[in-house]
């Protein structure tokens, strides 16, 4: 026990002694989460949509106020005719366009009905589909405003549209969860396969295996750092996420941690596994970035949904432990659940878990060999 | 000189079809300094694999500080030391957080620590470099800190493949200094190289080829034998006959 405690000791020295571990282990975390956070936002605010009002009546008008004042837009321009649609869009500032066709209003009363066209610009397809939804909110409300009281007076319905768990669709609620995911399975699989490989390539890997150290003490003795490092990562990220975002942790918190604890283990015998194919620190560099981080990034429903894509790469995603992840923390931290929803999920790590060790003792075995 | 600390006899080692080590038999003696020799690919690593209780022998009997290296692995480690080409220690410690770690992975306790790393500092005239970082210390100093290190713990037999790669000969003269009093002390030096030079230090040599020891003896009788003036003719004779 000794001598494994010495031995870790060392691998904290490693890591102080490094400031480029230091920034890779605490300073990306934070630079990510506020670079998903605010700069990837996928929220609307102040969307320049311009009116092209063919009506010009008191309804009219009232929607209009009513979409301007949702601090969701803002007024780019009021437009005369169809030919304006065009060139408004070619200045670049409007994202979308409303029309109100013909008496509009006149419509509306006499025949229970009117359209009204809503032209987004196309070559900005996110923030097209946001706006078309969070009009058709508005105007789907303005509707029932209207039609309550000529239904019947005696009841009001003034209905909310309300978005189920991320009422104001802030998108960081979506982000941060996904960050976390991230960033954890990329440090601790890059980190400890590139601290592993370091001591093969250095020579002194061979030295450790000739002393009294049992390999597995020297595998535990370089992760185990790692694994407390890690988890400090998440109480920060956490606690950033809180500060910055005011983004809570509905379900249990202890649960979360746990689950973050198995997770953060997954991703240290991944990168235990990394290092057991690699022989340089340039290829497990390579294997964890190109390896971990596009698939995570694309395919593991961080930012892409995994229902919206092709079947075959939603088989390629079921291999990724984040796809997992993603699911058990937003579950805990957004919906608030419980273990009993997301058991399978868990399970599903563990497995993970166990089958990267198996691996990794067979090759470490051979290469003995 | 009689008291054997390695014993090999009839060493196999297959892997596959391929084999690497065929049939070797040799004893070292306590306090000699044993030349390990043979061209790349000769089999001299796997042989030292195997004497360090890294990986098991396909057949054969192996001794090593009086263990089996087939079951004694972990008691074998305990008693020997090892340094190889790279050198043994972490760049980004001090000399003194080097030997404080190694000494800890030998299981020796605080004091006995702390009285050796005075002891090594004082003879190789190190003590200004107790706190300084190995990446500061010329390859020179490194070197003997390095075998320094490996023998910390007074293991009986020491093991050295290919320790001077890289360094002048000054240096390497300077390393051997080292290494006879080391060997002068009772531990048995068992070193691999590729410089001829250093093979004439040595007590005795083996000279490996195909798998096969082709060769054992003193370097003056193995001169005698092959008519040869110096070892490096003896190994191009054996190497390219």
């Amino acid at each position: 026990m000794k001598r494994f405690l010495g031995f870790v000791k060392k691998e904290f020295l490693h890591i102080f002694r490094d400031y480029r571990t230091l920034f890779i282990l605490f300073g990306i975390p934070a630079a990510q989460i506020l670079i998903f956070g605010y700069a990837v936002s996928t929220d609307i605010k102040n969307a320049g949509v311009a009116v092209l009002d063919l009506s010009h009546d008191e309804i009219t008008q009232k929607l209009t106020d009513k979409i301007f004042s949702s601090g969701f837009f803002k007024n780019s321009g009021t437009l005369l005719n169809y030919n304006d649609i065009d060139k408004v869009f070619k200045k670049g500032k409007t994202k979308a366009v409303i029309v109100f066709e013909d008496d509009f209003g006149k419509r509306l009363i006499n025949e229970g009905k009117a359209s009204l066209s809503i032209i987004s610009d196309g070559t900005e397809p996110n923030t097209a589909t946001l706006i078309t939804n969070y009009t058709t909110s508005i105007v789907n409300d303005f509707n029932r405003e209207l039609a309550g009281p000529d239904i019947n007076n005696a009841i009001r319905i003034n209905p909310e549209v309300k978005m189920l768990y991320n009422p104001a669709l802030k998108s960081h609620f979506m982000f941060v969860p996904g960050v976390i995911t991230l960033i954890l399975i990329l440090i601790c699989a890059l980190m400890t396969s590139v601290t592993i490989t370091r001591e093969k390539e250095f020579g002194t890997m061979e030295v450790l295996l000739v002393s009294p150290l049992r390999p597995i003490q020297i595998i535990l003795g370089k992760v185990m750092p790692y694994f407390f490092l890690s988890f400090i990562n998440v109480l920060l990220i956490l606690l950033l996420s809180w500060l910055v975002f005011g983004l809570p942790v509905k379900g249990s918190i202890i649960l979360l941690l746990a689950e973050c604890m198995l997770y953060i283990l997954m991703s240290l015998t991944l990168g235990i596994l990394i290092s057991t194919v690699s022989k340089t620190m340039q290829q497990a560099i390579f294997i964890s970035l190109i390896g971990i981080m596009l698939p995570t990034i694309l395919l593991s429903g961080f930012i892409y949904p995994i229902e919206n894509m092709p079947k075959i790469y939603d088989y390629v995603s079921s291999v990724l432990p984040p796809r997992y992840f993603i699911v058990i923390i937003k579950n805990i931290m957004i919906k608030g659940t419980s273990f009993i929803y997301i058991w399978k999920e868990t399970l599903i790590l563990i497995m993970m878990t166990l089958a990267f060790i198996g691996l990794s003792v067979r090759n470490f075995k051979i290469r003995l060999e | 000189m009689n008291e054997k600390v390695i014993i090999v006899h009839n060493l196999v080692k297959k892997f596959g079809n391929f084999i690497a080590n065929d049939n070797l038999s040799f004893e070292v003696y306590k306090g000699e300094i044993f030349g390990f020799l043979g061209a790349n690919g000769a089999g001299k690593t796997t042989a030292l694999r195997i004497l360090s209780g890294l990986s098991k022998p396909t057949s054969g009997e192996v001794n090593v500080a009086g263990f089996d290296a087939y079951r004694q692995t972990e008691q074998i480690k305990k008693n020997i030391g090892y340094m190889c080409q790279k050198f043994s220690l972490y760049e980004d410690l001090t000399v003194k957080e080097n030997i404080i770690l190694y000494g800890g992975i030998y299981g020796m306790s605080k004091s006995l620590i702390r009285e050796r790393l005075a002891d090594l500092l004082a003879k190789l005239h190190f003590q200004e470099y107790e706190n300084r970082m190995i990446s500061d210390l010329p390859l020179g100093l490194r070197q003997k800190l390095a075998f320094s290190v490996a023998v910390l713990h007074e293991p009986r037999i020491v093991f050295l493949d290919e320790p001077t790669g890289g360094v002048d000969p000054i240096t390497r003269r300077q390393f051997w200094e080292t290494i006879y009093e080391t060997a002068s002390r009772g531990i048995t030096v068992f070193v691999t190289t590729h410089y001829m030079d250093e093979a004439e230090y040595c007590d005795r040599i083996s000279i490996m080829n195909e798998g096969k020891i082709v060769a054992l003896d003193t370097p003056e009788r193995l001169k005698k034998q092959y008519n040869a003036t110096s070892v490096e003719e003896v190994f191009i004779k054996i190497a390219r006959p």
